[in-house]
């Protein structure tokens, strides 16, 4: 059963308390319409167990597959950068269907970073590093594909309804 | 449960069609690392399937020369049409004729369905299967096992 190689740190997004009884991992790529679905499906899993349970995303961009999905990750890392990843993170995914760099510009203006910081950063590839990084974590833990999650560190194989999730973290919450 | 071809058995060689035109052999491939990749069928329907992740891993299992092929009982034409549609970058052979010859030869074939098993060799330099793992046939077995399993090859 392929589990966590790289553990959760202060390094990593996390919504929630590093502490808490379960921590959910998602391996996501902006621009995968799985990703998307799951996107309200984990919203809701984390408002079904409140503060019982943290959250954690990191990028996993399919490049050949998903032309767009490395600038979205990039982005969410250049919000990151000034403390706003998970508003840019759930911007992204809220307007999914429209993905693009002038729409990644646009949500940056929204969130009233700038849209040129975030144009240069992307043309220098300043974030591209730790966008690889997470993808290679995820190799090694065995992410087969997007969105994979880890449930305490355990691979979770399956459907991902929030029926699922919210009985397979209820396992682990026993 | 066709019995897999374990670590230590030279891998039988074979030679199939991977385009409509051109023929490749395993025993062509000796003198560098080769990861054989069968998988049930193309047009698995989700984002990232196997065959999508490996085409992203590539530079991963480049680093140790390693050759990957993956190889299912779909005719050419249909690989060439998965493999254009998924922008792969390694080759797709066709265990087509006679149907699953060289995935019985490894273990690897389902008989009551027709298929590939989701059945992973990585062979040596020297033609010997260093490595072998079939994973539940609904489940992507990842690729972390392959990048293991190269690292474990003597440095030649």
């Amino acid at each position: 059963m392929a589990s966590l190689k790289i553990p959760v740190t202060s390094s990593d997004h996390i919504q929630g308390d590093e502490h808490a009884p379960v921590i959910l991992v998602e391996y996501g790529d902006y621009q995968c319409p799985h990703c998307g679905r799951a996107y309200p499906i984990v919203k809701q899993v984390q408002k079904h167990f409140g503060k019982r349970l943290a959250f954690v995303f990191r990028n996993f961009p399919l490049n050949e597959m998903h032309p767009d999905a490395e600038v979205a990750a990039e982005t969410a890392e250049f919000a990151a950068s000034q403390d706003r990843f998970w508003e840019m993170h759930d911007a992204i995914f809220e307007n999914q269907d429209s993905l693009g760099l002038p729409l990644l510009l646009e949500l940056a203006e929204k969130l009233s970073l700038s849209a040129e910081a975030l144009e240069q950063a992307l043309n220098d590839g300043e974030y591209a590093k730790r966008v690889k990084e997470d993808f290679l974590g995820g190799v090694r833990s065995g992410v087969n594909g997007t969105p994979t999650f880890f449930i305490n560190g355990h691979r979770h194989d399956g459907p991902f309804e929030f029926e699922d999730l919210v009985e397979a973290i209820g396992t682990q919450m026993k | 449960m066709p019995q897999l071809l374990e670590a230590g058995t030279p891998a039988p060689d074979f030679t199939l069609h991977v385009t409509p035109d051109q023929k490749l052999s395993l025993s062509e491939l000796r003198g560098r690392p080769v990861i054989l990749a069968f998988y049930p069928a193309d047009w698995s329907p989700v984002c990232g399937d196997q065959m999508g992740l490996y085409n992203e891993v590539l530079a991963e299992f480049q680093k140790h020369r390693a050759e990957l092929l993956g190889i299912s009982v779909d005719g050419v034409w249909c690989h060439e049409a998965f493999a254009q549609s998924r922008h792969l970058h390694f080759p797709l052979l066709a265990d087509f004729e006679p149907k699953g010859d060289v995935a019985r030869k490894y273990g690897a074939y389902r008989d009551g369905d027709g298929l590939c098993e989701r059945a992973l060799f990585v062979i040596d330099d020297k033609g010997k299967i260093a490595w072998s793992y079939c994973s539940p046939i609904s489940i992507n077995p990842g690729a972390d096992g392959i990048l293991e399993a190269l690292e474990n090859l003597p440095k030649s």
